[in-house]
């Protein structure tokens, strides 16, 4: 990364008559639309984009990604976004000219090639998962949980159960479950969690009945603790009628040892960029596959990929389906890349990348739970959650002015490491969660435990170094209240008075 | 078993498990019922070496025929000046998360905030947020984001010339989040004023949606929409592709309320249909309305312009079920996509491909009607996606097409013998020729 901060904007570069591209000259002459379209379609303000050359753009842009961290750049540990290692043979086949011109229109018999990629990856997300299909169709995972909670709504509709609006989350389940399920129109029931963080089957129980459209879980839950009695949860669900939607968003840990399927989930979604390895992006795009049992495949939306009978694949609108959530298939080119990892990973390697990533969580656990507050002990899965620091190394909650968990997680980055999840899950007021993934070996994360007992040192030594930190960073600790008094959103903003 | 994705080597893992007490890989398991662990494999392929999956997606591709392309359909094949691959495949900017970690982030900041000034600039509106998942899923974020402005009113009105698809995507959104959305009937291709006139005489109509350039290609007139909407208390909203931004009037000059669409005709590769990136464009009363991820400028510790994640207080995270949406993270890298095209192209360079393809799509429309072969279907202005009524069967000519290698538009969408034609900068005099010989050569499906 960048020692010295690289602050420019594109703006700052511009210079009248500088441009960055090179066009043919046009030999079909005869229509000019400067001088046929009306005047009153034609837009008579500026758009104002920068004029650049190319040099100053590769430049810029080249000096820009020095500000940031990746997972190339050093470990991230940050809790429930499965930082994982990015295979770059994925990104080679992904820019394959074969895949990449193809139009999303084009007939589907020019398209078998990518039609298999989708069949192929549908089938073995099905079987990693104990489904029985999948749609690749959705965006991202919150965009695969309202696609979920759609096929739970249709399933009950088409029964025509009218009165299944309720759907029952977690407290301490991810915003998105929520969120989701209001913008499908589904009223939340929060069941509380028990000291240990797992479903309180006694609380659950009263909430059943015949206006319960189902329940989300995660397996293992926010806090890496396996849900022992998901058996029983899913037999209770089912009982009165509802469905067991599985977020996939915690689904590394269990590979090739426990699948959704068997534990008694009938509708999920997995996050493809966090257990399949494609690039998070700095934020997309991701993607977020829906499988469902037998008997809810044609609830999938629309459009759908099925093999007909001489073989070949094709297209099909079906009225059977949910609607339409997207335009096309999906992000094709971050599905060719988790269809590639599957491929690489094969039938051999699935069960280690699953065991790897508990074992590389358990370890840093164990490693540092002398220094840092553990509520819940024991096995965890693909992680765990600290709460904050132990009082000892000051990070006693009841004393007003504690080392925070912010001050650690902003220390950590002087020391190139990206900060855990923090205040996250909302059940511990100092939450510090850690996913360190498979990915790391052991010497990155002893090198990481090493630095959090220093931090911990410095908290009880010198804790100002900790309340200002990050020093060695492009920038120091922002502003966040500024931000929102004296709002600027475009580079325009700061042009007026 | 060692695996190149995992470096931990057999005397790592007896050391690390020494460290967690457990006794074996398995053991780490233990609290899992038995009941529910597979007792076998995962029926997955056996695991292949890099040669062998390049080799297999050699064969795969040969299974591919990508087409010359004269179809746009919310696709288009425009140019991408080679930095845009280069800077863009950076892994400091692809192998990084959300930017929650604003001091070691700011390359993600700066190039969203970047894109949100341009999509702004483009769209003339006040902002712009961090994108979204693509025009259809934009389209539907603005249908709830004109509910939850208006309060208590939970109707939509959508023009019926928008794209097939948008209006698929937004009445499913709308089945299920419980909004009455209407289609606003259309004449002569364009949205019908009158009847969009009476249905606003109800005055429970939250907010109007209506395309430019529309499903037909057609470069609609919106003089004095936005005061009618207004006039009864709805927003409204234009939705459009973004590279036609460049010379028609932009939502902001219409005096929408929110401006909305699919930005891939921005130099992004067509890819089968993603990724692409959706925008959404508002004025700064209704950003707290406002769906997804949002920068702003702030100052750091020392006083520097640096830039964060903002207005969370909107966010699913904060909100949970009573947020503006349940969108998380969006289209991420794609905004760098935006901002490096938008970038080289400037003004000028986005200038130069509308008026190229309108030259190409214009010498493309008159040579189809040249043949004979085709009749117009409206008399309205369009940019480079035109729609013209084969005389024949348009089915069997547009697969005739494709064997040869032509990908002559798409069939049109409610019009008998509708076919949708797109030219870009991209297609060349010689195969915007040959295409149109290769239709006077097509026999078989003779004409009606």
């Amino acid at each position: 990364m960048n020692r010295t901060y690289y602050s420019k904007l594109i703006f700052e570069l511009s210079r009248p008559g500088r441009t960055g591209y090179s066009l043919p000259p046009c030999t079909m002459t005869g229509h000019d639309l400067n001088t046929e379209l009306p005047d009153a379609l034609k837009r008579q303000t500026s758009p104002r984009l920068p004029e650049v050359d190319e040099p100053t753009v590769a430049r810029h842009y080249t000096n820009m990604s020095g500000n940031n961290f990746g997972v190339d750049n050093g470990f991230y540990p940050l809790g429930s976004c499965t930082m994982k290692y990015n295979p770059k043979l994925n990104d080679e086949m992904a820019a394959l000219a074969a895949f990449g011109r193809l139009h999303p229109s084009q007939p589907a018999e020019t398209a078998q090639g990518a039609l298999e990629v989708y069949d192929g990856l549908q089938r073995m997300l099905a079987e990693v998962a104990g489904m029985s299909a999948f749609t690749l169709n959705p965006y991202a995972g919150a965009h695969g949980e309202l696609t979920g909670l759609m096929v739970i709504r249709s399933y009950h509709r088409k029964r025509g159960d009218t009165r299944r609006t309720k759907i029952i989350v977690p407290d301490s389940a991810h915003g998105t479950n929520p969120a989701s399920a209001a913008v499908c129109g589904l009223q939340i029931v929060e069941v509380k969690s028990k000291p240990d963080g797992t479903v309180d089957v006694d609380d659950l129980r009263p909430l059943l009945g015949d206006d319960i459209a189902g329940m989300m879980m995660t397996n293992p839950n926010t806090l890496g603790i396996f849900e022992r009695e998901i058996p029983e949860i899913a037999r209770l669900v089912h009982e009165c009628g509802g469905l067991m939607y599985y977020d996939g968003a915690n689904l590394n840990p269990m590979l090739g040892v426990c699948r959704p399927g068997d534990m008694g989930f009938d509708v999920m979604h997995i996050n493809l960029h966090k257990t399949f390895s494609t690039p998070h992006g700095g934020g997309g795009p991701g993607a977020g596959p829906v499988g469902v049992r037998a008997g809810l495949e044609e609830l999938l939306p629309n459009p759908q990929v099925v093999r007909q009978a001489d073989g070949t694949l094709a297209l099909r609108e079906s009225d059977g389906a949910l609607g339409q959530i997207s335009s096309h298939l999906g992000n094709f080119a971050v599905l060719i890349r988790a269809y590639t990892y599957l491929l690489t990973v094969g039938r051999q390697h699935l069960r280690q990348v699953g065991q790897l990533s508990v074992l590389n969580a358990n370890y840093i656990k164990e490693s540092l739970k002398a220094y840092y507050e553990l509520p819940i002990g024991g096995l965890c899965k693909h992680e765990f959650v600290f709460d904050g620091l132990r009082p000892e190394y000051g990070g006693a909650h009841s004393e007003a002015d504690h080392i925070r968990t912010l001050d650690v997680a902003k220390r950590l980055l002087d020391y190139g490491f990206h900060a855990p999840t923090v205040y996250f899950p909302l059940l511990f007021h100092e939450a510090m969660m850690i996913e360190p993934t498979e990915s790391e070996s052991k010497e990155t994360l002893d090198a990481f435990i090493d630095v959090m007992k220093q931090i911990a040192e410095e908290a009880k030594e010198q804790p100002d170094t900790l309340r200002t930190a990050p020093h060695a960073t492009p920038v120091r600790r922002l502003d966040d209240v500024k931000a929102v008094k004296e709002p600027r959103f475009t580079y325009f903003d700061y042009e007026q008075p | 078993m060692t695996f190149k994705y995992l470096p931990h080597t057999d005397e790592d893992i007896r050391a690390m498990l020494d460290v967690v007490g457990a006794p074996s890989l398995d053991a780490l398991y233990d609290e899992v019922p038995d009941t529910l662990k597979l007792t076998k494999p995962v029926s997955l392929p056996d695991a292949m070496s890099e040669e062998e999956i390049r080799r297999h997606f050699e064969e795969l591709g040969r299974k591919n025929q990508p087409l010359v392309c004269f179809a746009g359909d919310g696709a288009y094949d425009h140019y991408s000046p080679s930095v845009v691959a280069a800077l863009t495949s950076r892994s400091e900017f692809l192998t990084s998360y959300t930017p929650y970690q604003a001091e070691i982030s700011q390359g993600t900041l700066q190039y969203i905030f970047e894109f949100q000034t341009m999509m702004a600039g483009l769209t003339g509106m006040d902002l712009s947020n961090a994108s979204m998942y693509d025009g259809s899923t934009a389209t539907a974020e603005a249908m709830m984001m004109c509910v939850a402005a208006a309060k208590k009113r939970n109707r939509v009105l959508l023009a019926s010339t928008l794209p097939p698809r948008i209006r698929k995507v937004v009445l499913t959104y709308a089945g299920y989040h419980g909004v009455n959305v209407d289609l606003i009937p259309q004449r002569d291709g364009t949205t019908d004023r009158e009847a969009l006139a009476a249905m606003l005489a109800t005055d429970d109509v939250a907010g109007v949606i209506v395309g430019q350039p529309n499903y037909y290609g057609v470069i609609e007139d919106f003089t004095g929409l936005a005061d009618l909407c207004h006039a009864h208390k709805a927003l409204f909203v234009v939705n459009g592709r973004a590279s036609a931004l460049g010379v028609l009037k932009s939502p902001g000059e219409w005096g929408a309320d929110i401006a909305c669409g699919d930005a891939q005709s921005l130099g992004l590769p067509l890819n089968y249909g993603g990724p692409y990136i959706g925008y959404l464009c508002t004025t700064k009363a209704l950003v707290r309305k406002m769906p997804g991820r949002l920068v702003g400028g702030t100052t750091d510790a020392d006083g520097r312009r640096a830039f964060v994640l903002t207005m969370q207080a909107r966010e699913q995270h904060i909100r949970r079920e009573k947020a503006t949406s349940n969108i998380c993270t969006s289209q991420g890298i794609m905004c760098l996509y935006v901002a490096i095209y938008l970038s080289l192209m400037g003004e000028k360079g986005l200038r130069e491909v509308n008026e190229h393809s309108y030259a190409a799509a214009h010498y493309l429309h008159d040579a189809l009607l040249a043949t004979g072969r085709f009749e117009p279907v409206f008399d309205q202005p369009f940019l480079e996606e035109f729609c013209l009524r084969y005389k024949g069967d348009a089915a069997a000519l547009h697969r005739y097409c494709a064997d040869h290698g032509f990908l002559a538009g798409v069939l049109a969408d409610g019009i008998d013998g509708g076919m949708l034609f797109a030219a870009t900068e991209r297609r060349t005099k010689e195969e915007t020729d040959q295409l149109v010989g290769l239709i006077e050569k097509f026999k078989e499906g003779g004409l009606k």
